[in-house]
């Protein structure tokens, strides 16, 4: 007989005063956030609307709009991707090791460090990057690489003695967003059903066959979408990419030399502080080209992440 | 129930009553077997031989171990970290616990169905019947698979349901359904033995009884041990039956008696068990 009471309970408004000034809290809460991303959307394009569309003899150099964003979008995917490329195998294979292989103990702390890894400010990543990174490439890897690899055109053209490379860009995002790929991937990997590990070991298959036969399947789109937000967070990177990158104009492939496409983020943070008039505006124009490439990742990353964990919802 | 006639030489051996006949080599052989979970010992001393081709119900209240024997009998026990046994093991005369023998190979020659059908979610039907035959890494040509599929699909008796569909996935099934893909899925890899952990307990009465039927018509080809809950199943579908029981909470489980079916069930030598077939506990 209680429970029409409570029914009713629930389906009631909240009346007392704590109740109201909670649920309107929380509720301008959720709007003060709409109101911010439409409001940086709103100053984006309109600030930038003369960036994209004015008069070209008022800035710096005599491209287009088109012409000026596309290398800076190229090196923004390319770097992105290098990083993503990197990251992601080595996420797959820690996310893996703690959530299966390592003993209870290792697993922690392991976890705990990797966490550890999202903390370091990006600035320090850059500087990590270009003081110890850079030149220990430079003289180990990218000689060797360039003299015997040169074939494949990403590591053709003169190798970079500083190091200040494209590859070594994309390594450092790469450590930036190991963390997050990594820990979506090792709750996916943690979630696999008991029943589907047992399935598998029961059929006599060896560890690694049973994380190839239950795991890995039920964990895919979970490690997918970590990827999507890793790339979102590599997209938007700017300290560390502006301190390593020596950047050039234009399309660059080669990922060992000085020669390299800037991205978005690092070109706004290098000129913003001298530019004017409308070189400004068209700074912000390419701001709002990287928010609608990050926000589009984003989108996939959720869309990807909500057609279920293929496992699960299968 | 009738009495059967080959049933009237009980024989005592080590402490538990065990009037058992078997004329012929037993599929598996236990002795003296201690299970532990680290340092709990959960199960202790069960000697048991299990006739080969037929069906050895385990039965017995909740909490007595009869699970974790059953898991050790594949050595699926020790999947959980620290969990050991000691003792012997035998099937066919081989120590499946003998330090050089690796448990991957001792689970392809004793298959196990779960109390929860557990089909894998992102395969097709067809797929999930091959699962087992997919890890021994050779190469099925496509024929050859198709054979396997529709061969273990009949043994199932699934073929009829979902010939039409086999690119469905698994989880695409009934439940009843699903059990039986399991079960087409751990006999394409022609087990010796095959292991049923409560596999009706998670389904309706029509899908038991498919269950059942099918559980007679494998025992001509397979050794099944099942454990279940259900003292009706028990005495339907085994040919011999072993009741578990545990004296109180924190102690480990034994081994009461285990004789022929119709006999622990009209006149067990223990008075535990007949308390327990009657229905006065548990």
């Amino acid at each position: 007989m209680s429970q029409p009471v409570a029914q009713e309970k629930i389906n009631k408004a909240p009346t007392s005063v704590p109740d109201r000034l909670f649920s309107s809290l929380s509720r301008a809460s959720a709007v003060t956030i709409l109101l911010v991303l439409s409001g940086v959307a709103f100053f984006l394009t309109i600030v930038g609307w003369s960036g994209m569309f004015g008069d070209i003899e008022g800035m710096s150099g005599s491209d287009n709009f088109l012409e000026y964003v596309g290398p800076l979008v190229f090196g923004t995917v390319y770097s992105a991707t290098l990083a993503l490329l990197i990251a992601t195998p080595l996420a797959f294979a820690v996310a893996l090791f703690i959530s299966h292989y390592a003993p209870r103990r290792l697993a922690q702390t392991l976890g705990y460090v990797v966490d550890l890894l999202a903390a370091i400010p990006s600035v320090v990543f850059g500087i990590w990057g270009i003081t110890v990174v850079a030149p220990l490439m430079s003289k180990n890897v990218y000689p060797w690489a360039n003299d015997n690899l040169s074939f494949i055109p990403f590591f053709s053209g003169t190798a970079s003695t500083s190091g200040r490379t494209m590859l070594t860009a994309g390594m450092v995002l790469a450590m930036m967003i190991l963390p997050i790929i990594t820990a979506i991937s090792r709750e996916v990997f943690l979630q696999t059903p008991r029943l589907h590990e047992e399935a598998s070991l029961a059929l006599g298959a060896t560890k690694w066959e049973m994380i190839r036969q239950a795991v890995v399947p039920y964990g895919r789109s979970g490690v997918i979408s970590g990827a999507m937000l890793g790339l979102g967070r590599a997209l938007g990177e700017t300290m560390a990419v502006a301190i390593i990158l020596s950047p050039s104009d234009g399309y660059f492939w080669s990922i060992l030399t000085n020669q390299n496409s800037n991205t978005i983020a690092s070109n706004i943070a290098l000129k913003f502080p001298e530019a004017y008039g409308l070189d400004v505006n068209r700074l912000i124009a390419t701001g709002l080209v990287l928010f609608l490439l990050s926000f589009g990742v984003n989108m996939l990353a959720r869309r990807v992440a909500n057609s279920g964990f293929s496992g699960a919802a299968g | 129930m009738t009495a059967n006639s080959e049933i009237d030489m009980p024989a005592q051996t080590a402490g538990i009553t065990h009037s058992e006949v078997t004329s012929v080599e037993p599929a598996i052989a236990v002795n003296n077997l201690n299970i532990y979970y680290d340092k709990f010992l959960a199960v202790r001393d069960v000697t048991i031989e299990i006739a080969p081709r037929s069906i050895t119900a385990l039965i017995g209240p909740s909490g007595c171990g009869k699970s974790t024997f059953l898991r050790s009998l594949n050595r699926m026990h020790e999947v959980i970290p620290k969990a050991h046994v000691e003792g012997v093991v035998q099937l066919n005369g081989e120590d499946i616990y003998r330090p050089d023998v690796d448990p991957v190979t001792v689970r392809r020659r004793i298959g196990m169905v779960f109390q929860r059908p557990n089909p894998f979610p992102t395969m097709s039907i067809y797929e999930n019947v091959l699962a087992g035959m997919r890890l021994n890494a050779n190469r099925l040509s496509k024929p050859d698979a198709d054979e396997i599929v529709e061969h273990s699909l009949t043994g199932a008796n699934l073929w009829g349901e979902v010939k039409d569909r086999l690119d469905n996935p698994g989880s695409s099934l009934s439940g009843g359904q699903q059990q039986r893909l399991c079960i087409a899925r751990a006999i394409a890899v022609e087990p010796e033995v095959l292991l049923m952990d409560e596999p009706c307990s998670a389904l309706d009465p029509i899908s038991t009884m498919a269950i059942e039927a099918l559980m007679e018509q494998l025992k001509d080809q397979f050794t099944i041990v099942i454990v279940t809950h259900n003292m009706q199943q028990a005495a339907r579908v085994s040919e011999r039956t072993a009741f578990f029981n545990i004296d109180g909470p924190g102690q480990p489980g034994h081994i009461v008696e285990m004789d022929l079916t119709e006999k622990m069930f009209s006149n067990p030598q223990e008075k535990a068990t007949s308390d327990y077939v009657t229905g006065r506990f548990g």
